[in-house]
C-alpha cells in the first residue's frame, strides 16, 4: 500500500495516543469519509469477517453518533458511540467515544485534524484519556482491547528485533 | 504463560532494549553485556533479572561464563501483537485509500447517480 509507511502511532504526554496517516486526497473527501455513514460503512469494517450494520451520525456540536460492528460467522456484536463536541468541515472534529463493553474507565476524547497540502491530506488523530492510568492501561492491555498503541519508539524497535529473534 | 504486560514493562527501558539487541546477535556473558554501557555489573545484573523474569532471556549451559541468550517467544508474541494492531488499522486505512481513490476517479459504484441519469437521457 502506497501510504502504509506514513502510518504512525505513539504515546504522547501523560494521557494521549496520537495516530497519524497520509492520504492521497483533498481533505474535503477525507472529512466526508469520516463523517458520512454511507462512506464510513465502506472502510471502517474492523477485522476480516466483520461488517458494520449500524452507523448513525448526527453531525453537529452536541449531536450523537453510534457504530455497531458484527462478526458475520457468529453474530457477535461490538458497539460504541459518543457526542460531537466540535465539527468544523473540512478540518477538525472533536468527539467523545465510549465502548458498550467499556474496557477503560470514563470516556475518551478524539480530536481529528486534517491538513491538506498539494492535494494530499495528513490526518492526525489524538485520543485523550481521562487519566494517565487509563491511557497506560489501554497501552498495556492489547489483548483485552485489540485497540491499543505502542510505547514511544517501541514499535520501531520491535519489528526488526522480532525478525532477528525469529531467524535466530 | 507470561502475559504481554510483563513483556512490555521489561521492554519499556532503553538499556534493556539495547541488551536484547545485543543478544539478538548471539549469546553473551554479563561482562560482555556490561561493556558498552557506563554501568556497573550489579546494575546490569538488575536489568538482566527483569528480562529473565519476563522470559525474554535465559542462561546458557556454560557454568562458568553463564552466558545470557535471547528467548524468541515472548518477543515474538509482543511483536505479533504490535503487528496485528498495525495490520488492523492498515487494513482500515487501506480500504479508506481505495474509497478516496474511487471518489476522485468516479468509480461507477459510488458515482453520482445524477451524472449517470444525464448520460442515459442523451
Amino acid at each position: 500500500m502506497k501510504n502504509s509507511g506514513t502510518f504512525n502511532i505513539t504515546a504522547h504526554g501523560d494521557r494521549e495516543i496520537v495516530v497519524t496517516r497520509v492520504f492521497d486526497a483533498p481533505r474535503r473527501l477525507v472529512f466526508d469519509a469520516y463523517t458520512k455513514p454511507e462512506l464510513i460503512k465502506k472502510w471502517l469494517l474492523g477485522p476480516d469477517g466483520w461488517s458494520m450494520p449500524i452507523c448513525e451520525i448526527d453531525l453537529r456540536a452536541g449531536g450523537k453518533y453510534r457504530y455497531v460492528w458484527r462478526k458475520d460467522s457468529d453474530g457477535r456484536e461490538m458497539g460504541m458511540g459518543g457526542v460531537y463536541r466540535e465539527v468544523v468541515p473540512p478540518e477538525r472534529i472533536v468527539v467523545t467515544e465510549v465502548f458498550d463493553e467499556a474496557w477503560y474507565p470514563g470516556e475518551a476524547v478524539d480530536t481529528i485534524v486534517l491538513v491538506e497540502q498539494h492535494g494530499v491530506t495528513t490526518l492526525t488523530q489524538t485520543i485523550l484519556y481521562n487519566s494517565r492510568e487509563t491511557r497506560d492501561a489501554v497501552l498495556k492491555s492489547p489483548m483485552r482491547t485489540g485497540m491499543a498503541a505502542s510505547y514511544d519508539k517501541l514499535e520501531k524497535f520491535l519489528p526488526s528485533l522480532g525478525r532477528e529473534a525469529l531467524s535466530a | 504463560m507470561r502475559d504481554l504486560d510483563t513483556t512490555f514493562a521489561a521492554l519499556a527501558d532503553p538499556t534493556r532494549r539495547a541488551i536484547l539487541a545485543r543478544l539478538a546477535k548471539g549469546e553473551a556473558s554479563v561482562t560482555d553485556l556490561a561493556e558498552p554501557f557506563a554501568m556497573s555489573q550489579p546494575a546490569i545484573s538488575k536489568h538482566l533479572k527483569v528480562l529473565e523474569r519476563a522470559g525474554l532471556i535465559s542462561r546458557g549451559r556454560d557454568a562458568q561464563r553463564r552466558p545470557r541468550r535471547l528467548e524468541a517467544r515472548p518477543l515474538r508474541d509482543a511483536t505479533q501483537w504490535l503487528e496485528n494492531y498495525r495490520r488492523f488499522w492498515e487494513a482500515q486505512f487501506g480500504r479508506l485509500d481505495a474509497l478516496l481513490h474511487d471518489l476522485q476517479t468516479g468509480d461507477p459504484k459510488i458515482k453520482n447517480s445524477r451524472i449517470r441519469k444525464k448520460k442515459s437521457a442523451r
